[in-house]
């Protein structure tokens, strides 16, 4: 009798404990004050975009993204720790709670956006789906792949585009479905698919880590709009509005010329532009619930646009991926953002 | 004094005192708190979904999926529907588990003998094998048929051939496939009627036993029967059977029948796991009847052949059938694994690609443990039945 009765209390604990509802009672910026860090959730591994270092400390555009968040919150870019997720876990961590900001290549589409409870806050790269293939096969357009067998990663918009571009052009394709993309590049590796197929810069990122990256080729079509950004929850309107604010201060910094080496002189100019920016004018910060230097903080500590482009996924680096249409608007690119004042 | 007591003692114990009051008192409390919990939860996940804007219902079960699966024993293509990726998943689930069973449990009970034999070298290559296979995880041996095979096959312009019907490469392996021609439909009756003829032979040559003590030759009877008639009515119809062979065409084989390597890879891990187990469970079934049992059978002369089949394995099965119920349960939910190398099962294709697309994690989720419970308890369902069957009746 005492069992039932403990199991009975135990019970009723458990049921208590489930009926406390309000996880999300208090707002995403006060929850992040609170814990004194920002919860980020990354890739498991994509060079350019979120990996680890061999020191274990993350790097990569969409790390630097999460990081630019945090410098404005906190003045501390540091400031934030990093959850790595599949393809297919990610939308449901940030649904849960579990993450403050998704930061993990996605792409922004109207049925993410519009029904699944999330709010896309920009983009940080405008890529496109392609097609990685072994030279040897002697392939050198997509129109030639019929019959094919596609490696593909589960849970990214690559599998529908995949099958449309496909079908629209009549042709037949074998879809073999991993879960992460270090499975699939290790499948295309094996030989056991002709094709991979992902978001471009992705593409680039896996064919560095190939045996021999010279063996494969990217081939020139592009099968789709991939705009790829930082996902936050639906119905925070405060926090949606930092982290998109905080993507567009370091474009118009970029515009601007303000660079991490040159801000601390630039907080002496003259341009009023500059000035709201950098917080020395105005209470651009306080407007968005962060402090007014927060522009200062994001280019001093993590750098604009540019750079964050070019140190990350830029020529120079191991992707050696052309700015392209990611290039400013005043430079033939798209990347545009609203102004700050 | 005493007595007066005695006397004004209630008849039976107050009720918070009588353990059947309480029992009833704490198991109607105890239902209502478990129902009460799961009526909260379900509440509580509808209303957090509906306030954070996520929308729910069954409803997307008819959109059109939109995405290709490389394998489907259903007709699939990408127009049809979420629902219909649902019953693809399912059916290469239950196929990779229902040939996982069966090669599981004919290899089980071979090496669960042969660890038993006498012969000091089959032995100990038995014991080798169980203690190899099932110390190593599951997943990581998946891996290896997947990845350690595959990448030692050819490619498909260079595939390993057999007279040019049978190809093995790094796509999969290609078998001629049959095409019935009409006609065929003798065959089957030819093949139904050689199974029904077959039954009714064993009834009567049992019958016949018992009464006279004579052996019929049943095995052989039944073996010819099952292969002659079938043989004599495809000749009669004329031979209404085509084969396609596999061709190579751009990039790959097309025609005939291909089993892909994610399918071998996991049917191949699956088995060779399950196997270990199941040998040691027959191990400790046939260990479990007595040693004089098989004495006093070659006592009555028995072959040991007879000695084994008609004495030992029966009473080891009552045994044997439980825990090998257990081993057909995991096999059939440890076939989810399947998603790690891109074998479309249930779990991939419904779970994974479905769920990620509509993003209705709760009802996608939901369904697939239905499924999986639902396998389950029918296979518990089934063997238990035959568990009865063979167990001790007490008469």
């Amino acid at each position: 009798m005492k069992k039932a009765i403990s199991v009975a209390v135990g019970m009723a604990l458990v049921a208590g404990a489930l009926t406390t509802t309000s996880v999300f009672a208090a707002t995403t910026l006060e929850s992040v004050k609170q814990k004194g860090h920002l919860q980020c959730g990354v890739t498991s591994g994509l060079p350019g975009f979120s990996q680890p270092d061999e020191k274990g400390s993350w790097t990569g555009i969409d790390v630097d993204t999460c990081r630019a968040v945090a410098a404005a919150v906190f003045g501390d870019a540091k400031a934030v720790e990093f959850t790595p997720l599949t393809a297919k876990e990610r939308l449901t961590a940030l649904q849960s709670g579990e993450i403050d900001i998704l930061s993990r290549n996605t792409t922004w589409t109207l049925t993410r956006d519009a029904s699944l409870g999330l709010n896309f806050a920009g983009v940080n790269y405008y890529d496109g789906q392609g097609f990685l293939v072994n030279k040897d096969i002697g392939v050198d357009d997509a129109t030639q792949l019929d019959g094919a067998t596609v490696c593909i990663q589960a849970g990214t918009t690559t599998e529908l585009n995949l099958s449309d571009y496909f079908r629209a052009k009549g042709m037949d394709f074998k879809p073999i479905v991993f879960d992460t993309s270090e499975q699939s590049v290790q499948g295309f590796a094996a030989g056991r698919c002709d094709v991979l197929t992902s978001d471009r810069s992705q593409l680039a990122a896996l064919r560095s880590k190939l045996a021999d990256p010279n063996s494969a080729k990217i081939l020139p079509n592009t099968i789709s709009k991939e705009p790829l950004g930082p996902v936050v929850r639906q119905g925070d309107d405060e926090w949606f509005n930092i982290v998109k604010w905080v993507l567009f201060v370091q474009i118009n910094a970029e515009e601007l010329g303000i660079t991490e080496a040159n801000v601390d002189d630039m907080l002496k100019s003259d341009n009023p532009n500059v000035q709201r920016l950098l917080g020395t004018d105005g209470d651009m910060g306080a407007k968005l619930g962060v402090p007014d230097d927060f522009g200062y903080a994001i280019v001093k500590q993590v750098g604009n646009y540019g750079e964050m482009y070019d140190r990350n996924i830029g020529p120079d680096t191991a992707l050696g991926l052309e700015r392209g249409i990611n290039a400013l608007w005043t430079n033939g690119g798209i990347m545009y953002a609203p102004p700050v004042r | 004094m005493k007595k007066q007591t005695i006397d004004s003692r209630p008849a039976g114990p107050k009720p918070w005192y009588d353990p059947r009051v309480r029992a009833l008192v704490f198991q109607v409390i105890s239902l209502a708190v478990v129902c009460w919990a799961g009526w909260t939860l379900i509440g509580n996940t509808l209303s957090n979904m509906e306030s954070r804007g996520i929308s729910t219902g069954f409803g997307f079960l008819d959109e059109s999926a939109g995405f290709g699966i490389i394998m489907h024993l259903v007709p699939y293509d990408a127009t049809m529907s979420y629902g219909r990726t649902f019953w693809v998943g399912l059916t290469n689930t239950l196929l990779v588990s229902a040939m996982g069973i069966v090669a599981a449990t004919i290899l089980g009970f071979l090496i669960g003998v042969a660890r038993l034999s006498s012969n000091w070298l089959v032995a100990r290559i038995s014991l080798a094998y169980i203690e190899l296979i099932r110390n190593i995880p599951l997943l990581l041996q998946i891996f290896f048929w997947y990845f350690a095979v595959l990448s030692n096959l050819p490619s498909p312009r260079q595939s390993m051939e057999v007279g040019g019907a049978l190809f093995l490469n790094n796509r999969g392996l290609y078998l001629p496939g049959p095409i019935t021609q009409e006609g065929f439909g003798l065959v089957w009756g030819a093949i139904l009627l050689a199974i029904v003829a077959v039954v009714g032979i064993r009834k009567w040559a049992k019958k016949r036993q018992m009464a006279t003590g004579k052996i019929f030759p049943t095995v052989k009877v039944s073996v010819a029967l099952l292969i002659l008639l079938p043989l004599l009515a495809f000749v009669i119809a004329g031979r209404p059977l085509d084969w396609e062979l596999p061709v190579l065409k751009g990039f790959n084989f097309g025609g005939g029948i291909s089993l892909i390597p994610e399918l071998a890879a996991l049917w191949l891990a699956l088995s060779l796991y399950t196997a270990s187990f199941i040998a040691e469970i027959v191990r400790s079934g046939i260990l479990s009847v007595s040693q004089g049992q098989t004495e006093a059978s070659k006592a009555l002369g028995l072959p040991n052949g007879l000695t084994l089949r008609l004495v030992v394995i029966p009473q080891a099965m009552r045994v044997i059938i439980p825990p090998l119920t257990s081993q057909y349960l995991n096999l059939v939910k440890n076939s989810s694994l399947a998603t790690a190398i891109g074998y479309p099962d249930l779990v991939a294709v419904f779970m994974g690609t479905t769920l990620n697309q509509t993003g209705q994690a709760v009802e996608v989720v939901a369904i697939t443990m239905a499924v999986y419970l639902t396998i389950s308890l029918l296979i518990s369902l089934f063997m238990n039945v035959y568990n009865r069957a063979v167990a001790i009746k007490e008469r």
